[in-house]
């Protein structure tokens, strides 16, 4: 099993340890409900060094992007910044999704961790007529610094260039090898550092030592769903499609010339009947969880995603529906038809109702 | 470390078994259980009256992260169960053994307590 270098701290923490794609980590350290809250009220940090990190050298960067990424990379790469959108294949399937830094001239992407060989070799394939060369980081590891204290605790480490703090949203910035980003999976303010892997428990202990809440993957899930944000293998995989996965919205097609793989697929599909993401809220006791089916008066659904929201206090999740749905619906769990209400899937804003 | 009661008897997927003074039967879930499973947010219980086999789910139980089975140590009718996990599920955690009881039962054969595992075989298991 595959072991990140925070691995021992982990331990040491007490944290029970789980299988998550072949990767030992952390699911939670003491109670995944105070976890939550500590980044919806403080700030916490993760361990996701478990993700995938790929750098890139060559001339015709730009031109693979255009190629092979969803979104338009012509929308960063002349800034310091990050973009997030998805991999397709030919048919219009996802792949992946994933973020893209673009900082000093240079490109930095995260993807997931269970894709990771698949998108090497796609990346590999795809490279090639460009001139591109990929290099797989596994000397990065990754820390997600998150919640509404975490810049004023992360300003406290003095190694880290206080200029962080000016970054807007998907900002980003390199220095040495060393790639500072607001980004995150939590719907909170906070910073991802992409740094290597010998920075990585150095910035933990300082972390920990200023108040920030270690963050296993269980609190992870709760709040990436609050926020309404994909999982990639859950809420969509390769038989599916951006528009009947809330990601519409990262597919640019603004640029005509452009020809990125998959859009041909895409512009086949007739919009106004795919299916669609929506937020679902139980109005009765019980969890809701993936699988269980839905139904409203013009269709079905099921749901991608589901738990107990530590925020709203009761159960949420997003769902795969037919069009047509108003504010209500229902779901079977265990024989039993219950009450659900559809609401848009960023159940958060800014970590607020 | 995890709390074994003398005076309970377990099945080794970690629920547990009281005989009460008056022949009747209370049944939870242990302290390595409710460990396992991490903060508990709901509970579906047996209707009273119902009858439940031995080794057969009679309740569920659903921890933030997933749901989870219940089986019963003993077969009998349900006489009483804990309403006050319906609104509190976190007793679990915090009382797994005094509050956050689930429910009681008239047992059907009081021989089916032989099957069960003592606390020191039962603690055996969680090291496991």
């Amino acid at each position: 099993m595959n072991k990140t270098p925070l691995h021992n701290a982990h331990i040491q923490l007490g944290a029970k340890m789980v299988n998550f794609s072949n990767w030992e980590m952390p699911i939670s350290y003491s109670s995944l409900i105070e976890e939550h809250n500590a980044v919806r009220n403080t700030a916490g940090i993760f361990d996701v060094s478990h993700m995938s990190v790929f750098d890139f050298d060559g001339d015709n960067q730009v031109a693979f992007f255009e190629k092979i990424f969803a979104n338009d990379i012509k929308k960063i790469y002349k800034d310091n910044k990050a973009i997030y959108g998805a991999l397709l294949n030919e048919e219009g399937g996802i792949l992946d999704d994933l973020i893209i830094y673009h900082a000093n001239n240079k490109f930095r992407l995260v993807s997931n961790c269970s894709t990771r060989e698949q998108n090497r070799q796609w990346f590999e394939k795809h490279a090639l007529e460009f001139g591109v060369k990929v290099i797989e980081r596994s000397d990065m590891g990754i820390l997600a610094i998150q919640g509404p204290n975490a810049l004023n605790k992360i300003l406290e480490i003095k190694e880290i260039d206080s200029k962080v703090n000016a970054l807007q949203s998907f900002g980003c910035m390199l220095e040495d090898d060393k790639l500072y980003a607001r980004t995150g999976y939590t719907g909170e303010d906070g910073l991802e550092l992409i740094i290597p892997t010998q920075d990585i428990n150095r910035l933990w202990d300082q972390a920990l030592e200023l108040g920030c809440a270690p963050i296993g993957l269980g609190a992870r899930d709760t709040l990436r769903l609050e926020a309404g944000l994909n999982l990639y293998g859950n809420d969509m995989t390769i038989n599916n499609h951006p528009y009947e996965s809330n990601l519409g919205w990262t597919i640019d097609m603004s640029d005509q010339n452009r020809k990125f793989i998959g859009k041909d697929a895409l512009l086949s599909i007739d919009q106004s009947k795919s299916q669609k993401i929506v937020g679902i809220i139980l109005q009765d006791k019980g969890v809701l969880r993936s699988g269980y089916e839905i139904t409203h008066e013009q269709g079905k659904g099921m749901v991608l995603s589901g738990s107990y929201s530590p925020t709203l206090q009761s159960s949420i999740g997003l769902a795969r529906v037919d069009q047509g749905f108003q504010e209500n619906g229902k779901v079977m769990i265990r024989n039993k038809v219950l009450n659900i209400d559809f609401v848009s899937p960023r159940f958060l804003r800014k970590g607020k109702i | 470390m995890s709390d074994f009661p003398g005076d309970l008897k377990f099945l080794s997927s970690h629920e547990w078994a009281r005989v009460e003074s008056d022949g009747t039967i209370t049944i939870g879930i242990s302290d390595h259980a409710q460990d396992l499973l991490g903060d508990i947010v709901f509970v579906e219980l047996p209707e009273v009256g119902q009858s439940v086999d031995a080794e057969n789910d009679a309740a569920i139980v659903e921890s933030v992260k997933a749901a989870s089975d219940i089986y019963s140590p003993l077969s009998g009718e349900v006489i009483e169960v804990n309403s006050l996990l319906e609104d509190q599920p976190e007793i679990i955690n915090s009382s797994p053994y005094e509050d956050g009881w689930f429910f009681k039962l008239t047992p059907s054969d009081m021989g089916e307590l032989d099957n069960l595992l003592s606390p020191e075989d039962y603690s055996e298991v969680c090291e496991d």
